[in-house]
């Protein structure tokens, strides 16, 4: 059942708005269709930085009121900036919903970026980078990422690289902002105990007059086909050593993607599709097969699969966290083995079953607050459309084991591999 | 269907606005505490089974003992084998998750409405029949001792243990690592498993709290038919140590070269749960460090200094006077600035208490947050076992707004002065610092 209410308005602000009458919330999330995909080289991490500085107030919310508006009404707040998208939030009582409305209007319009706060905010954001550095699973992710594409700006970390962190200044971020904070790039929604008619006239009221700006062209860089397998390892003082094995994998809207999905179901448990909250509730894993391959085995300490939705082919990779005393090869040699497996031989039909139980599960779990189904109609329609979401119980529903065998031949081949090792060092 | 189903929303709303939660209690002829809540956002249901066995409870010189039980619990029961148990619980797409707390031990899980009863079911039997095979010991040992080498590659874990170290000194449970010490959980025995079970897990020990898409009456149905039954004498009181606050400033450096950011944990012993100072406590530390992004130490460190992406402070009353923790990353050239800037803000504290906006503001925050952290079956049901393990009552939630809006400046000001201090902090710092912060990297 589809509840969600589309619409679009003059300037080409895209709106969508939900009912949700379970508690007396409302939440707002502002999409806006530029992440770090859309970085050109020298300015890595702008997008990022770009959304700090959107939190740092606007011409009719001076900087040291920008707190409180919000809390006022008990709400929370946040943004977040990935590959695809940047996207704000608030949620809070429901009649704080023209507060937050205006919070968005002004972000998207008048933001200042004062000088002074854009020294400032470098040093956060290095710092940010930083205590990222501190975790070696997320300094290899990051370098697996980069070796894993060689073309497609995918290959870039979303905080950015340190010396273009060094070097940005405030005129990049603020043109960089004037070119993508338009209300034709831009996606509203709003899910919670609202009637949609009088929340359509608030965000007219608030949105209506904002001019929209040239429209901005995606990157659209085409990965070259991956020919051989690619490796590297990190060798760093340490106490654990990790492994990660990348493979180029399907968009959200590629006919692959929902097999795939399946397929990580059945080799590390369904993790569901809400980059916003699934990862908070651990995947249902212990009958899963690399789970027992590598963690039932004693082999690794952790196993996880991670595919997310995303506009352009992305990567699936397998994570684990080898056991004290454990070699890196025999944890690599007992994973790969299982997914040639699984090229070879695919799922069988009890494995499709309890894969397509879990997902049927989990997207249940996924929509249990009105944060968490606004963050899901916002996230999908900026990769691919609310719709495509809606109708993903219906997809899943429909793979078959063949569906979910060809794309196990076809992503596990080796030459579409990188593989990664973080080797600690005394 | 959709209108009707609309409705019954519309109306549970309208209920829980006037009521509370309203949640229906009983207590079983053997001692089990069940809390049922009807809500029907979602076709599921959340579990939360809580026993009073947390970690305070291992027993001298095996620390490590309820993180292990806790690993293997739900390996396997007298009718049923691991294999047996994941399947029955992968093929329904739910995780189990046990959570460890100084004082108690918590299996959470969310399931389709459709399949509570026999959630439940199996749920009660991994509570009540485990079998702990051995086999499985061994290799949950094993991910432990990998867990426990991670933390300690972690400065914000090797931090923030060490200060609870300090504060909660000579053995107190507090200042133990959850998780033990590689030797420790290297020896520990399936029968030293056994003895902690027998010893904590009675139904005079067990609260349940179930929330979700199911009627209470049918919730009291099942339980009473899973836990009913359940016999064994109640367990022996826990006796804390007395706490003793710092008498004099500590500061402690834990050198991690090979990391690119330090982590600073700054803290205090503070006050149990039930103090009568505790609202005021609460009011001071969402002020101080939490209100927004962080608080007054936000504003300072984040804000108009740019030096940290985190900074915020916490306080956790329990049974003993838990810690009140601050807590900050900042890169090694800027930590005796980011002390130095705690030290500021404590001292402003201490000298002129807090605004008239900033208690009202973060007054406001609290009440009005409750509908949002109330808003799913997890956070009810949590909020429930809180109030049951505190004694708080069933309709805490509605009292709440009330204890909040009773605290005055005067009030917050002395919490403040009472844990508050710069001459007796515990300062820890790990990272790529060397004593006495000579930063490694410029």
């Amino acid at each position: 059942m589809i509840r969600m209410h589309a619409t679009t308005l003059d300037n080409g602000l895209k709106v969508l708005i939900q009912e949700e009458h379970t508690a007396p919330l409302a939440s707002v999330w502002c999409w806006y269709k530029v992440g770090s995909k859309d970085e050109r080289p020298g300015l890595t991490g702008v997008s990022h930085w770009v959304e700090h500085m959107n939190f740092k107030g606007t011409t009719n919310i001076p900087r040291d009121q920008v707190k409180g508006i919000i809390e006022q009404f008990g709400g929370s707040w946040n943004g977040y900036t990935w590959i695809d998208q940047t996207t704000y939030l608030e949620t809070a009582t429901k009649d704080a919903l023209d507060r937050m409305l205006f919070i968005e209007a002004e972000r998207m319009a008048n933001g200042l970026y004062d000088p002074e706060d854009c020294e400032s905010e470098r040093t956060v954001i290095i710092s940010e980078l930083q205590g990222g550095e501190n975790d070696p699973d997320q300094l290899l992710d990051q370098e697996l990422t980069a070796t894993a594409f060689k073309a497609h700006p995918y290959r870039h970390p979303t905080i950015g690289w340190l010396p273009d962190l060094q070097s940005m200044t405030r005129d990049d971020l603020y043109s960089y902002y004037r070119r993508h904070y338009v209300p034709n790039n831009a996606t509203l929604v709003i899910v919670g105990d609202v009637d949609t008619d009088d929340a359509l006239q608030q965000v007219d009221r608030r949105f209506g007059r904002i001019p929209p700006g040239p429209i901005v062209s995606r990157m659209q860089t085409v990965e070259p086909e991956q020919t051989g397998e690619r490796r590297l390892t990190i060798r760093k003082e340490g106490t654990t050593d990790y492994l990660k094995v990348a493979f180029h994998a399907p968009a959200a809207t590629d006919g692959g993607f929902y097999p795939l999905l399946l397929l990580d179901a059945v080799l590390t448990g369904a993790k569901g599709m809400n980059l916003w909250s699934s990862f908070r509730l651990p995947p249902p894993q212990r009958s899963a097969r690399l789970y027992r391959a590598v963690v039932e085995r004693g082999l690794a300490s952790q196993v996880s699969g991670s595919l997310l939705p995303t506009e352009q082919p992305f990567l699936y990779t397998v994570s684990a966290t080898v056991t004290e005393g454990i070699g890196l090869a025999d944890v690599e040699s007992a994973i790969l083995d299982e997914l040639d497996r699984v090229r070879r031989e695919g799922v069988t039909d009890a494995e499709l079953v309890k894969a397509k139980a879990q997902l049927r599960a989990r997207l249940v779990f996924d929509n249990d607050s009105v944060t968490n189904i606004a963050h899901q109609l916002g996230y999908f329609e900026t990769i691919a459309s609310a719709d495509f979401f809606t109708a993903a119980p219906h997809r899943i529903a429909a793979v078959t084991t063949d569906d979910v065998a060809s794309i196990a031949g076809g992503i596990f081949a080796p030459s579409n591999r990188t593989v990664g090792w973080f080797e600690s060092e005394v | 269907m959709a209108q009707n189903s609309d409705s019954r929303q519309t109306s549970d709303l309208k209920l829980q606005t006037s009521r509370g939660l309203a949640p229906v209690r009983s207590v079983f002829d053997n001692g089990v505490v069940l809390l049922a809540k009807a809500t029907h956002a979602t076709p599921a249901v959340t579990i939360s089974l809580a026993v009073r066995s947390g970690s305070a409870y291992d027993p001298p010189g095996a620390e490590g003992t309820t993180w292990l039980l806790s690993r293997v619990l739900d390996r396997g029961t007298h009718a049923r084998s691991a294999a047996d148990i994941a399947e029955e619980l992968d093929s329904r797409g739910i995780t189990l998750t046990i959570q460890i707390t100084r004082h108690q031990f918590t299996i959470v899980c969310t399931c389709l409405a459709e399949d509570f009863e026999a959630v439940l079911s199996l749920l009660a039997e991994i509570v009540l029949t485990p079998s702990l095979p051995e086999s499985e010991i061994a290799t949950r040992k094993g991910e432990i001792i990998t867990a426990i080498r991670q933390d300690d590659d972690n400065p914000a874990v090797r931090a923030g243990e060490s200060l609870m170290g300090h504060l909660y000194p000579n053995g107190h449970p507090y200042g133990r690592r959850t998780k033990g010490t590689i030797e420790i959980v290297e020896g520990l025995t399936r029968q030293a498993l056994q003895r902690q079970h027998a010893a904590r897990f009675a139904p005079s020990e067990l609260s349940a709290a179930i929330v979700g898409d199911v009627e209470p009456p049918r919730v009291r149905d099942i339980a009473e038919r899973v836990f009913g039954g359940w016999r064994a004498a109640p367990t022996a009181a826990l006796v804390l140590p007395p706490v003793h606050a710092a008498n004099t400033r500590n500061r402690v450096v834990i050198p991690m070269p090979n990391k690119a950011q330090a982590d600073i944990a700054y803290g205090f012993t503070a006050i149990t749960r039930r103090d009568p100072d505790y609202y005021s406590m609460w009011l001071m530390n969402v002020a101080f460090g939490q209100y927004a992004i962080g608080g007054r130490l936000g504003d300072s460190i984040r804000e108009r200094q740019g030096m940290a992406y985190y900074v915020s402070s916490s306080f956790d009353a329990n049974l003993a006077e838990g810690p009140l923790a601050i807590r900050a990353g900042v890169s090694a050239t800027n930590v005796e600035r980011a002390i130095a800037s705690i030290d500021e803000e404590i001292e402003r504290l201490l000298a002129d208490g807090l605004t008239e906006k900033e208690l009202d503001e973060s007054r406001r925050y609290l009440i009005g947050a409750m509908p949002r952290a109330l808003e799913t079956n997890t956070a009810i049901a949590n909020f429930l076992q809180t109030s049951e393990f505190f004694g708080l009552g069933l309709d805490y939630d509605l009292q709440l707004p009330g204890h909040l809006r009773a605290v005055t400046l005067e009030s917050a000001h002395a919490a403040a002065r009472r844990v508050l201090s710069t001459r007796r902090a515990t300062v820890v710092v790990a990272g790529p610092v060397s004593d006495p912060y000579v930063p490694e990297v410029s």
